[in-house]
């Protein structure tokens, strides 16, 4: 069939999900054309192969139009071109930016540059996302990144009202561009077995706790940049491990509270210093930016790999570091009870997020 | 006198970045009307400049106002070189001229540039004050009311209709003037479309003069044209009929015709059925289609002056030969009603209503289908101003139809409508409609004193059926129709098919569903110039047409109905070939006979394996025949057979139907082998052309399970519309390859073409079942040599699917013979009734709202008496409605499905069900910052009311590419260009504070690419009504008011 020109606009714009999604993955029309005759589109509507090739391309033609509109996905609401009913624009707009797990994980806490840009075909070949999907994607983070940037108050309210996405959605791109930004090292093969969701809550923690906008959330960057104070202060823990007293005061407050709790007990008397130390140093180090970007590497080789060794459960790693962490408020010489805290509370939760049995 | 145009541009959005080094935009806006500009300051560095101009303000004349548009035009400052132009809005400001639509224009509108579309928005702020003009010899029209609408609109009733009025203007098509070689595209395309807005307007105004003259205020069916001539010229053409409408007090809106129903029809037939007989009945068949008369010197010596002109022999279908005969028996009835119309309707140049559907009884029988076609050469048109030629060009075809419809005993064309097809200097003219016979009172001044007499002579037909009878004298028929007594009634002929290009009266009584009916051909023909190429076409045209009309003939027979509506024959030229369309929708008139069957015989009975193929063939079509059936849920009340109606002196058992080449009937006794008692339609096998014809025949797909489709406004045999609307244009174009194409080839490929389409968009609307696809317009057109373009506008309508089963299920047994006695009662009240308030009663049992006699003139001195008049008579009718709701509690069913085939007439859905559907569909479009405008090429929403009229939409756009590989082909081009269209009429609606748009319909869409230059044109042109729409509310405070509202509109027969 010679057809020269195929076109079919409704005043409201049809969409079909199932060809959104096929759109979305970047598969060819003939591609989709396929998948959704396997879907068995056809057998329910008496249609022909042809009829769904021209449906497909039409659909494909709307969602390239509507494109333009989705990157500002603020724009799509009070645009005049395309008549779409709002709770379909939600859909829209919510699919357009949901990302692949597995394609997130490769570039997170990457600078979004050209240069990772190249490498995405790379990428693309390891997780078996599209090349396409993959672009659309990373086109997506560096957007929301770019905007956000520039932007007071908190990231994931201002992410949400700048790109219109449900609130789940909106903190996961909160922890993109927060990696992104602090450029965190999640690549190195110890760190292949922690999911982005892992990341993403561990994001959380850092971004409410550990930021500028922790403590004041007027500033520019206040959610993406560390608090610089707060790092500096963290030096101040180092005496718990240099000053031997307090060392060993701690270690035996600790291991009195857990005899007998755990079948663990020896191996964590055993590596006390050694787990302190390694908590300690890493907090003491973060005022370099070549730390921070090693902080989840650190914290997995410092405590969770040594404690793995050990066969510690979950449970054990929870009653360990509650005591670990309230112990130290019963060092009498201990001065530095808000930063502990501070510190330890975020620590605590992602490793708890972090250590899979 | 002058008016004073206010306008105020606020801000914009979404500007496009006119300046790459920052990224923004310097952007003002000159604003002009007339020749007059204002400019506003420059709000730099932006993509949403907020200007916040001051008034603007004009001082015009009326008459520009009507004519000009309001030019807005969006521009990027810059210091050092020329200002660059962002895009343009052109705002029609006619609707603000008229008190009754819109009083301020306020809005976002899409900036538009014929070579980028859209760039962004502007918000703008119009009004008008206009002084009120005494003057008697003003040229403009201020007030004047259009509608697209092809009935009379909701919310207003009509006083009197007036009639055909139309009107044409010609210029030269600025992109074949020479100043085209030297300037841009966009400037020739904004030329071009500033001109036909221009044109437009003024067309409009001189339309609108006329009206006035007449009396009237108002134009309905308005339907305008361009006729792009090329080199000769641009022709804007537009024809309507002239009406006075009254506004129905707000609130009020027609909601059904319910209570019209039970107490009008019963009562015409119970008071004077008995002074009838059967032979008085006039009579009328199927379809009489024509060209122009005889060829005139189509080798004249006078070469090619300025308009050579072939004309087509004259053909009538559905016959051979003329039935001649003398005919002066004509009954008394029929002579009177003649002398009545004739008075109302002969005075008249062309008695043409371009409306499509009546109030009730306005339509008393319709004859069948007129067509005229003409060839002719254009020649430039050398002084604009006196645009004689194409002027009577037109008038030629006109009397052309009028003479057809006397011919079939017709006083009156309904459903006009016309049309052309330009291929370089070749143009053909075409114009059909409906031979009528239509109730002279609403044409006619001062009816009152004639009351008694119409009263005594009344049509004694019950509505469901009157309009089929036959309007003509039986003994003269122009050509041999079989006649039948009415189904129905029994009282008077009907004949076996009715052909009409206009909807299905409200009133009438179907069986099971309609379809949508398509005959499609295409002939090749030699490439030729002038002369010689006008002859070979006008020789082509009727052998097409016949086709055609057997075509359509063959198919209906095959879905087993025996009616068609909406019946629009199109004939496309191009270089080699020509295209023709026919659509309709297919219905079971209960009235008419049932249909025969389609029996196949050989030409050659001896050859033993013919005869089996023909003996398979037989079996696929009675097969299909049976399954149709089915389909569309025919089911006609059983007859008590022939008690009654034994036909009339019938000369043959059988109608036959000949293929266009085949022979003459002398081998009638041979065919006979009829199965049953049905005649059957002969269709015979002489070649394997013929073969080829068969099996094309059974190829048309029936849509699938839950689909319905039709190209009239409403679906026959569905009444309960649910809310939600989905309006659509789709255009297609093939490319034939080059190989040698032979006739029955080419059929083929446009057969499917056509097929594929409906294919696609049942395909695209499957979420929607059960649905139908309304008001399904094709429109073909071969725009190069081997291109075939295909554009359809349609609306996808759901529906509530149990419902319509129950109804159909106990529609044709109470539609039936059985009614009479059940209706015996409402006749009886109104006799009682009428004796007590005698002159009145007399002339509404009669049907005539007495208001519709008085004469515009009386109206305007004694408004005061007229509208007192009328109340009294409303309440009146109030009364009945209401004594009659309560004594028809025994024949509810019946008055129920009367109510629903009303209502859903009335486009509106009163079942609570769809109610609440239609409620959480829009409540669920509501929300976000854009007002929802929904569109719709019929004359409702379902499930809504229209409470007001805004004015008419009428756009026209060219866009332009160069970059066509960019846009994604000329596919992306186009969509995104009917996107933009779509866009832009919503924001113009939107901004006169509208929320829908009502018989939207798409006249042109032509398009011109060069894939090699990666370049391509398009124009479209798309018209219809901005209103309000209200969604339908509670029933019962509605249902007093607007039954009265309804009565008065529909008169009543």
């Amino acid at each position: 069939m010679a057809m020269e020109l195929d076109v079919f606009v409704g005043n409201t714009t049809i969409m079909d999900e199932e060809v959104y999604q096929l759109w979305l993955d970047g598969y060819t029309v003939n591609d989709a054309v396929k998948v959704r005759m396997e879907g068995g589109v056809l057998e329910e509507c008496e249609a022909s192969a042809d009829v769904l090739l021209s449906d497909t391309m039409d659909q494909y033609r709307t969602f390239q139009m509507c494109e333009r509109l989705l990157h500002s996905p603020a724009k799509l609401a009070n645009q005049l071109l395309f008549q779409i009913p709002p709770h379909r624009q939600a859909v829209l707009i919510e699919r357009y930016y949901t990302f692949d797990d597995a394609f997130v994980r490769e570039v997170l806490g990457k600078k979004l540059s050209k240069g990772t840009k190249k490498d995405l075909d790379d990428i693309s070949a390891k997780t078996a996302v599209t090349l396409k999907s993959c672009r659309r994607q990373f086109d997506n983070f560096k957007r929301v990144f770019k905007v956000v940037e520039e932007l007071k108050g908190p990231l994931v309210e201002n992410i949400r009202q700048h790109f219109l996405l449900s609130d789940k959605l909106a903190r996961d791109y909160a922890a993109i561009v927060f990696f992104a930004n602090n450029r965190f090292e999640t690549g190195k093969r110890k760190l292949q077995y922690i999911t982005f969701q892992d990341f993403a809550f561990c994001a959380g923690q850092l971004i409410n706790n550990w930021t500028v906008g922790a403590v004041d959330n007027m500033v520019e960057d206040m959610d993406v940049d560390l608090d610089k104070e707060f790092l500096q202060e963290l030096k101040e823990l180092k005496v718990l491990i240099t000053d031997k007293d307090l060392l060993d005061q701690h270690k035996s407050l600790v291991c009195t509270a857990l005899r007998g709790k755990t079948k663990a007990f020896n191996e964590m008397e055993a590596n006390f210093k050694n787990l302190s130390r390694g908590l300690v140093n890493i907090a003491a180090k973060l005022t370099n930016t070549k730390d921070v970007r090693d902080f989840f590497i650190d914290l997995v080789e410092k405590f969770i790999e040594p404690c793995r060794s050990d066969r510690w459960t979950a449970a054990d790693m929870r009653l360990y570091l509650t005591h670990y962490t309230n112990s130290a408020h019963i060092l009498d010489t201990f001065k530095h009870q808000v930063v502990w805290d501070r510190y330890m509370g975020v620590v605590k939760s992602c490793i708890f997020k972090m250590y899979h049995d | 006198m002058p008016g004073k145009l206010k306008a105020k541009i606020v801000a914009g959005r979404h500007l496009p970045v006119m300046d790459r080094a920052s990224d923004l935009t310097d952007a003002f806006v000159e604003v002009k009307f007339g020749n007059t500009t204002f400019k506003t300051d420059v709000c730099p560095k932006s993509l949403n400049p907020q200007w916040n101009s001051e008034w603007f303000k004009f001082e015009v004349d009326d008459e520009d106002l009507q004519d000009e548009p309001l030019q807005i035009t969006v521009l990027d400052h810059d210091t050092y070189s020329a200002n660059d132009a962002i895009g343009k809005v052109y705002i029609d400001i006619d609707p603000l001229l008229c008190s009754e639509a819109a009083s301020v224009i306020s809005g976002w509108f899409p900036i538009y540039d014929t070579i980028h579309g859209i760039r962004g928005e502007i918000n703008v702020l119009v009004k008008v004050e206009l002084f009120n003009d005494l003057n008697r010899f003003r040229q403009s029209s201020c007030g004047v009311k259009f509608f697209c609408t092809t009935s009379i609109p909701r919310c207003y009733r009509v006083a009197m209709v007036h009639g055909f009025v139309e009107e044409l203007v010609v210029n030269e098509d600025p992109e074949y003037q020479w100043i085209d070689r030297i300037r841009t595209p966009r400037a020739s395309n904004e030329a071009r479309q500033r001109l036909i807005s221009l044109m437009s307007g003024e067309l409009q105004r001189k339309i609108g003069l006329k009206v006035l003259e007449m009396g009237g205020n108002a134009v309905v069916g308005y339907l305008q044209c361009f006729d792009l001539e090329g080199e000769s010229g641009l022709v804007v053409r537009a024809i309507g009929t002239a009406c006075t409408l009254d506004k129905l007090s707000s609130g009020s809106a027609p909601n059904t015709t319910t209570h019209v129903h039970p107490n009008t029809a019963p009562a015409s037939n119970a008071c004077n059925s008995p002074s009838k007989d059967g032979k008085e009945s006039p009579l009328a068949h199927g379809c009489r289609s024509t060209h122009n008369s005889p060829v005139h010197s189509a080798c004249s010596s006078q070469r090619l002056s300025q308009n050579f002109s072939v004309s087509v022999p004259t053909l009538i279908f559905t016959g051979m030969g003329s039935g001649g005969s003398a005919g002066k028996e004509a009954g008394p009835l029929k002579t009177l009603l003649r002398q009545q119309t004739q008075t109302a309707l002969e005075q008249r140049e062309f008695p043409f209503f371009t409306l499509t559907s009546f109030p009730l009884g306005f339509l008393v029988h319709v004859g069948g289908v007129v067509s005229a076609r003409s060839v002719k050469l254009l020649d430039r048109i050398h002084n604009p101003d006196e645009p004689e030629t194409r002027d009577a060009w037109w008038e030629e075809i006109r009397q052309e139809i009028k003479s057809h419809a006397k011919a079939l005993g017709c006083h009156a064309v309904v459903g006009y409508s016309e049309s052309t097809s330009i291929c370089e200097e070749v143009c053909i003219l075409s114009a059909s409609g409906t031979a009528s016979i239509l109730n002279p009172r609403y044409m006619r001044e001062g009816c009152l004193d004639i009351g008694n007499t119409d009263h005594r002579f009344e049509e004694p037909s019950p509505p469901s059926c009157g309009f089929c009878h036959i309007p003509y004298d039986e003994l003269n028929m122009p050509f041999p129709a079989q006649l039948t007594y009415c189904h129905h009634c029994r009282r008077q002929k009907v004949p076996d098919v009715l052909f009409t290009t206009i909807d299905m009266p409200s009133e009438a009584a179907v069986s099971g569903k309609g379809c949508l009916i398509q005959a499609r051909l295409c002939r090749l023909k030699k490439k030729a110039q002038g002369e010689v190429n006008a002859t070979v076409i006008s020789n082509l045209l009727p052998f097409m047409e016949y086709e055609l009309h057997t075509q359509l003939m063959n198919k209906l027979k095959l879905r087993n109905m025996n009616a068609l509506f909406g019946l629009q024959i199109q004939i496309s030229v191009g270089e080699n070939m020509l295209l023709g369309l026919a659509s309709a929708t297919g219905v079971y008139l209960t009235a008419l006979p049932a249909p025969g069957g389609i029996q196949i015989a050989g030409k050659t009975p001896i050859d033993l394996s013919n005869e089996h193929h023909i003996l398979t063939i037989q079996k696929r079509i009675n097969d299909t025949i049976a399954k149709n059936r089915e389909l569309y849920q025919i089911n006609p009340p059983e007859l008590t057979e022939e008690v009654v109606g034994s036909p009339i002196p019938e000369p043959r058992q059988r109608s036959r139907l000949f293929r266009s080449h085949s022979e003459s009937s002398d081998e009638l006794s041979e065919l006979d082998l009829s199965h049953g008692k049905k005649d059957a339609f002969v269709l015979e096998i002489d070649d394997t052309d013929a073969v080829e014809d068969i099996h094309s025949l059974l190829t048309d797909a029936p849509p699938p399970s839950g689909f319905y489709s039709c190209n009239t406004e409403i679906m026959p045999g569905i009444y309960n519309w649910t809310s939600a609307v989905q309006m659509f244009t789709s255009v297609r174009v093939f490319r034939l390859s080059n190989v040698n194409l032979t006739n029955q080839g080419l059929n083929k490929i446009f057969t499917d073409l056509c097929e594929n389409l409906l294919k696609s968009f049942y395909f695209k609307l499957r979420s929607m079942i059960p649905c139908c696809l309304c008001h399904l317009n094709f429109t073909v057109a071969v725009p190069e040599d081997e291109l075939i373009q295909v554009a359809v506008t349609a609306v996808a309508m759901t529906f509530d699917k149990d419902q319509t089963q129950e109804r159909t299920a106990d529609k044709p047994v109470t539609k039936g013979c059985s009614e009479t006695e059940e209706q015996l009662q409402f006749p009886l009240e109104l006799f009682a009734d009428s004796s007590s308030t005698n002159t009145q009663t007399s002339s509404k049992i009669s049907g005539v709202p007495e208001s519709t006699g008085v004469s515009p003139r009386a109206a305007s001195v004694d408004y005061g008496s007229f509208a007192d008049r009328c109340s009294t008579w409303l309440e009146l009718l109030r009364l009945k409605a209401h004594t009659i709701r309560r004594g028809s509690v025994k024949t509810s069913r019946r008055t129920q499905s009367l109510a629903h085939s009303a209502s859903s007439l009335d486009r509106c859905s009163p079942l609570p069900e769809g109610r609440s559907r239609s409620l959480r569909s829009n409540r669920s479009f509501g929300g976000g910052s854009v007002t929802v405008v929904k569109m719709t090429p019929l004359s409702f929403l379902p499930g809504t009311r229209i409470i007001k009229y805004l004015g008419i939409i009428n756009m026209f756009f060219i866009r332009e590419t160069t970059s066509l590989r960019e846009e994604g082909g000329v596919s992306g081009f186009l969509h995104s260009f009917i996107a933009e269209v779509f866009a832009m009429v919503r924001a113009h609606v939107a901004a006169l504070g509208g929320n829908a748009v009502v018989s939207y319909s798409m006249k042109e869409c032509m398009l011109m690419e060069n894939p090699h230059k990666n370049q391509a044109q398009c124009l479209i042109n798309v018209s219809g009504d901005a209103v309000i729409c209200v969604l339908e509310t509670d029933q019962e405070p509605m249902s007093s008011t607007t039954s009265i509202g309804q009565t008065c509109t529909s008169g009543a027969t």
